[in-house]
């Protein structure tokens, strides 16, 4: 391969990571408001939070996106730039998964802590940062993590609208040389290691967030290594319960 | 915005057509998937050390690193990536295949990376009993998983399974990106002969709405009944 063509290939990755960050970023707050209003007091509230959940779970990701390139243009009359256009449709489609996420984590929370926050007074709105979400943050990044992964899988898609990103530098790479096998397998460790690299990044994330609770190592993470010390080692808590067991329900329900 | 009624009429026929591929596709890939993950999950239980009264040799590492390495790397890759791979890169080699069979085989091994993980959980999850009460019935390693182990993991597993089925769907519309009309192929297609892109696109996507989550509740009934 030329040098070129090998800046194509940085190019490609360039515009990868630049969707990757933007749809996590827009992902990570759809997930949050979705997510929180699917505990919220007013029943249509938490309909119409699960109604965008589903339908956005629903559909596959490919199809919201020529949907937002294809349907949005003429239907409303907006031209989105690509990159915005794939941001969207990612980050709706990533944010509906990642709402699953952050209600499990709130559910997974003691409900004790609540009924501490009503008993002390707290608002609904200082219950969630100050009691809920502290707690629940920590216990929500290795599914985070995962669906990370997800994501970085789901902006190879936008390449097929033509979008000029790491899979799409492959498809130039491969009409220039007329051979595929080198190319795409340099795409694909390109991939594995951007992925790598992001585990490992949330993976520390996930150890300073629990430091600050004062969870810090003495709590294996999953992915934790063997090499982990503190003698946790005949324990193997399966931390991170999305389908969290929320320990022995009180039985004052004081409901707000 | 507009809709017109009669687009979606002429659109209809192409979209069952494009119904039985995605299926046939769904079907086959979920097939593959199963097999394949359950075999990753079996290699990755490969013992460690030679044991006398079953038999086994004791390749674990040798046997577990690669498969370890290999899985790994097909799960943080882009299934469409692979597809292009497979789809580009096997006819060099000799190998040449229908865009469809490209296409099962990829989703098949792209989940059945996925499966294993799932295919682990539920053999983790058999009690450590199962396993003293074969030891002690002196069954061979074989029965031991075929007879004991292996159905009582996979009742766990199935409502797992499923949640795959239904990614495994999700997934199939890539599979227009080499040339197989299914569902969002035949809606390209077509918006592209008639210029009308909202409503094929639309009729789509509600179709996975439809299917997917009638079956989501489905397997949550399911999951309710099989794992206790």
């Amino acid at each position: 391969m030329t040098s070129g063509l090998w800046e194509l290939v940085l190019k490609g990755i360039w515009v990868t990571v630049q969707l990757l960050f933007l749809s996590a970023l827009l992902a990570t707050g759809v997930s949050f408001v979705v997510g929180i209003a699917r505990t919220h007091r007013l029943w249509i509230v938490r309909f119409l939070a699960g109604f965008y959940t589903e339908v956005f779970r629903g559909t596959s990701a490919l199809i919201m996106i020529f949907w937002v390139f294809f349907v949005l243009p003429p239907a409303f009359g907006w031209q989105l730039v690509p990159l915005w256009a794939g941001t969207l449709a990612l980050g709706l489609t990533y944010g509906a998964y990642g709402a699953e996420i952050v209600r499990g984590a709130l559910n997974a929370v003691d409900p004790a802590q609540r009924e501490g926050g009503v008993a002390l007074n707290f608002t609904p709105w200082q219950r969630m940062r100050k009691i809920l979400l502290p707690q629940a943050v920590p216990e929500m990044i290795p599914p985070f993590s995962n669906l990370l992964i997800e994501l970085l899988k789901g902006t190879a898609l936008v390449s097929v609208m033509g979008m000029g990103d790491l899979t799409f530098s492959a498809k130039l790479v491969r009409l220039a040389l007329q051979e595929s096998a080198e190319i795409y397998t340099y795409i694909l460790v390109i991939y594995f290691v951007i992925a790598f690299l992001l585990t490992r990044v949330m993976r520390r994330l996930e150890r300073n967030l629990k430091a600050g609770l004062g969870q810090g190592p003495t709590r294996p993470s999953r992915f934790a290594l063997k090499r982990d010390t503190a003698g946790a080692s005949g324990v193997s808590t399966p931390t991170a319960g999305t389908t969290g067991t929320a320990g022995v329900r009180a039985g004052v329900g004081g409901d707000s | 915005m507009t809709w017109d009624w009669g687009a979606v009429a002429d659109f209809m026929p192409h979209f069952w057509d494009g119904l039985l591929v995605t299926l046939q596709s769904l079907a086959l890939g979920s097939l593959i998937s199963f097999a394949l993950g359950l075999v990753w999950a079996l290699l990755m239980r490969t013992p460690t050390l030679p044991h006398a009264r079953t038999g086994s040799r004791g390749w674990g590492p040798l046997v577990r690193w690669p498969v370890g390495v290999v899985t790994e790397f097909i799960r943080n890759t882009p299934l469409l990536v692979q597809l292009f791979f497979l789809f580009y890169v096997l006819p060099e080699w000799g190998l040449t295949f229908s865009a469809l069979t490209t296409g099962v085989v990829a989703i098949g091994l792209h989940y059945s990376t996925y499966t294993m993980q799932v295919y682990r959980a539920g053999i983790e999850a058999v009690p450590v009993g199962q396993w003293e009460a074969a030891t002690a019935l002196n069954l061979p390693l074989r029965r031991t998983w075929t007879a004991v182990i292996l159905p009582q993991a996979i009742r766990r597993v199935v409502p797992a399974l499923g949640n795959y089925v239904i990614s495994m769907l999700k997934d199939t519309p890539l599979l227009m990106a080499i040339t197989v009309l299914e569902m969002l192929g035949q809606a390209r297609l077509f918006s592209q002969e008639h210029f009308q892109f909202t409503e094929p696109l639309t009729v789509i996507g509600v179709a996975f709405i439809l299917i997917s989550y009638p079956a989501s509740l489905l397997l949550r009934a399911l999951e309710r009944r099989l794992v206790r």
